[in-house]
């Protein structure tokens, strides 16, 4: 296509004056071309700069360190291959980590989802004071998370926290909350679960609200009741959205560390308990990078993790796909 | 921290925030060079002192600047625990930038930070060689490197023991609350033991000690600088855990006394440990100098009276103490150099003592009258200064290796684990040499 239009050049030398308008012609033609092929890519360049600096070149570093014997205050990092990560495999503080990362994850998702779909629908209706209860939903988020597991430690607190009293009144023994994986797990996946519920829940609502009204009429008119409505009409059409959620919460579950970290306070809190009771992925890596210094290892388990979070959340999209038939 | 956190759950808003805010600090460093570089083309000094805790040093700050009028000093890390300083030393370190021009190194991190001489400046250029008779001779010893050659560190406090107790407690009990008596009631661990037994059948509702943690670090420490010297590590840094015996003596002790329910089971430093000491939940609580600012921080001044000190069973020992040293990449290693001389000085010493009663390694200082005669009001007029000053000067010096930390928060968690019901007594001590092995490597 473009030698269509150079071709005719050569045979216009001749007369040098009339050809200038061509040339403007062409040079415009190139201009416009350029324009809408290359402008776009422009346009989104920032983006992917600042995403090869800040993302993929720490990305690529990690890597790049973990087939390393790199220790961070030795001069000499020497190639270690993939030493790193057979460690890694045999490491039973590793797979207890991941246990505890995965079990926190499902204790914090699971009910959250359900919940914020169940706030939503709720916040759907024609209720009073409807933008303030839209809003109210999602005061905890705009908490710090550090004074959200501050409160949390306090009320979990084994001498003097309100759980605890409370249980007492029932009968039940002071617990230690930090001391056994089930209940350490159940009170950090708590503090997730407040933050982040009315997160999902507003989001849900915006999908909602997208969903045509005569949908329902028309179910209605089929003889659909409230349940039926909910599962055939809005789940279906909300399915993007839930996976959306579900993908978000995967990567920030497997991340989890402030929470934990903050809820087991003190000397080396970063272990996550006397026996690694709630000690995340997340926290081995910085147990690893930070507290031993030894940046290989540490890396292993953080390319490992993003291995791990690449994997559940495909998995994730597979079983959410099939979620209320298919398209 | 603060980091992780702010990557969970963000669309593409956050992002924005995100790279608004790397634009914004990309802009803040940029203006910090420029500002520190005319600052000292202006013949103006800025000198940072990077700490963690509390040392005291605000009048001397004051003083030395008014001697130096060209020199500004500003602290950082006021405050801030063990755990969070030495990760971000060690990373300024060996990034070549973001150390203070000062810093503080506590003794169980010395040892680490002593393997990397090559970043810190040798005192010993700046005139610190002469103030070796300022110092206990094994604490200066203690800043030296590892063949002596270089001068890395000049020392500030050492952690003289004492046990802090609550004299209302004490009284509920129908113990005496008169300092010289509570001495007199455990010349050792064992009468400790007999009378915290004796307290423990009053049921007053409060426990013995706080912590398994910190009393078995005290034994431990105690014992150790008698004999061998050293804890986990022998002097070639061999991880001898299973085979120093009063690792293990310290080990046992310690499990007996959770077995006689001595401890409030507290893991040291923790939000619960914290309002334990507000709410009254244990009697004693062995504290070395420094722990007296923290207790008075922690239990506030609702608890003015409350609290008293007296000599700790055993007699003496030692948990604690820094050094002050100056990292190669700073700007102003003369100007440094000399400000660490004066802060490590014995009036520098004395200075801090009253201010956070770290207690002085300066046998000058030691002997001051001034520090002789201090009492802190808020423990119930506590002769501090006598108490913890005297047998200063015997004390001995234990050597770290420099795994320390993590061998012994994994000994130490063990002991946590016991505590809570995890871990069998019978259990525990495989356990403790497992992780520390594990640890260790």
């Amino acid at each position: 296509m473009s030698t269509d239009v150079t071709t005719p050049v050569p045979a216009a030398t001749p007369a040098p004056g009339p050809d200038r308008p061509g040339r403007r012609e062409r040079f415009a033609l190139l201009r416009s071309r350029a324009d809408t092929k290359v402008s776009p890519y422009a346009y989104i360049a920032p983006f992917f700069v600042l995403f090869g600096i800040f993302g993929l070149y720490p990305l690529v570093y990690t890597a790049w360190v973990s087939l390393h014997d790199w220790e961070l205050a030795s001069a000499e990092h020497p190639w270690s291959g993939l030493d790193n990560y057979r460690q890694l495999v045999t490491d039973p503080v590793f797979w207890n980590a991941l246990g505890n990362t995965a079990g926190m994850f499902v204790l914090a998702t699971v009910p959250q989802l359900a919940l914020a779909m169940f706030l939503a629908s709720l916040l759907n209706r024609r209720l009073r004071g409807r933008t303030f209860f839209r809003l109210s939903v999602i005061l905890p988020m705009a908490t710090s998370v550090a004074a959200v597991s501050i409160v949390f430690s306090q009320l979990f607190s084994r001498d003097f926290g309100i759980i605890n009293w409370v249980l007492g009144g029932v009968g039940v023994h002071p617990i230690e909350w930090q001391a056994t994986k089930w209940s350490s797990w159940s009170a950090i996946a708590l503090m997730v679960n407040w933050r982040w519920t009315g997160y999902n829940a507003l989001i849900y609502l915006a999908a909602m609200q997208a969903i045509p009204r005569d949908l329902y009429e028309a179910a209605a008119l089929d003889g659909a009741g409230a349940w039926k409505q909910f599962t055939k009409v809005t789940v279906p059409l909300l399915r993007p959205t839930i996976l959306f959620t579900v993908i978000i919460s995967t990567i920030g579950g497997f991340q989890l560390f402030t929470e934990p970290l903050l809820f087991n306070s003190g000397s080396s809190n970063y272990q996550g308990g006397s026996l690694r009771q709630s000690q995340t992925l997340a926290m081995y890596v910085w147990e690893n990078a930070f507290v031993k210094f030894d940046f290989g290892y540490a890396s292993a388990v953080a390319w490992v993790l993003f291995l791990i979070i690449l994997v559940a959340s495909a998995l994730n999209f597979l079983a959410v796909r099939r979620l209320g038939g298919k398209d | 921290m603060i980091r992780a956190s702010s990557l969970r759950r963000r669309g593409p808003a956050a992002l924005g925030a995100g790279l608004a805010a790397v634009l914004v600090a990309a802009t803040a460093c940029g203006g910090g060079d420029d500002g520190s570089a005319s600052a000292s083309g202006g013949g103006k000094v800025a000198l940072t002192v990077n700490v963690f805790g509390n040392f005291g040093y605000e009048q001397l700050y004051k003083q030395f600047e008014a001697a130096h009028p060209n020199i500004t000093i500003t602290e950082r890390g006021t405050g801030s625990d063990l755990s969070n300083y030495t990760p971000a030393l060690t990373k300024n370190l060996a990034a070549g930038s973001g150390a203070g021009d000062v810093v503080a190194l506590e003794e169980g991190i010395m040892i680490q930070f002593k393997e990397q001489a090559q970043n810190f400046v040798d005192l010993g250029q700046y005139g610190g060689n002469d103030d070796r008779s300022n110092f206990l001779p094994w604490k200066f010893a203690g800043g030296q490197s590892a063949d002596g050659t270089k001068l890395i560190g000049l020392g500030t406090d050492v952690g003289s023991m004492g046990m802090c107790y609550r004299r209302d407690l004490f009284a509920k009990a129908g113990l005496p609350t008169d300092r010289d008596a509570v001495g007199k009631l455990w010349p050792t661990w064992d009468d400790y033991v007999t009378v915290g037994e004796q307290f423990k059948a009053k049921n007053t509702g409060a426990k013995w000690f706080d912590a398994a943690s910190n009393t078995y670090n005290t034994i431990l420490v105690q014992t150790a600088g008698k004999d061998p010297g050293y804890t986990y590590f022998d002097k070639s840094n061999a991880l001898v855990i299973d085979s120093n015996p009063v690792i293990k003596q310290a080990y046992d002790r310690m499990l007996g006394m959770i077995g006689d329910g001595l401890s409030a089971g507290y893991k040291s430093f923790s939000d619960q440990w914290n309002a334990g000491f507000k709410q009254g939940t244990f009697a004693t609580i062995a504290c070395p100098a420094w722990m007296l600012g923290y207790i008075q921080g922690q239990a506030g001044t609702a608890n003015k009276g409350k609290w008293d000190v007296t000599t700790a069973p055993g007699g003496g020992g030692n948990w604690g103490g820094s050094w002050l040293a100056v990292p190669t990449q700073s700007k102003h290693p003369k100007e440094a150099a000399e400000l660490v001389r004066f802060l490590t000085s014995p009036t520098g010493q004395v200075a801090a003592f009253k201010a956070v009663n770290n207690l002085p390694s300066s046998p000058a200082a030691l002997d001051d009258p001034a520090l002789q005669s201090f009492t802190n009001p808020y423990f119930n007029n506590a002769p501090v200064g006598q108490i913890f000053g005297t047998g200063a000067k015997q004390l001995q010096p234990v050597y770290f290796g420099p795994k320390n930390q993590v061998v012994r928060d994994a000994v130490e968690n063990t002991l946590l684990a016991v505590q809570q019901g995890q871990l069998k007594p019978a259990d525990a001590w495989a356990k403790a040499v497992k992780d520390a092995q594990q640890a260790a490597k």
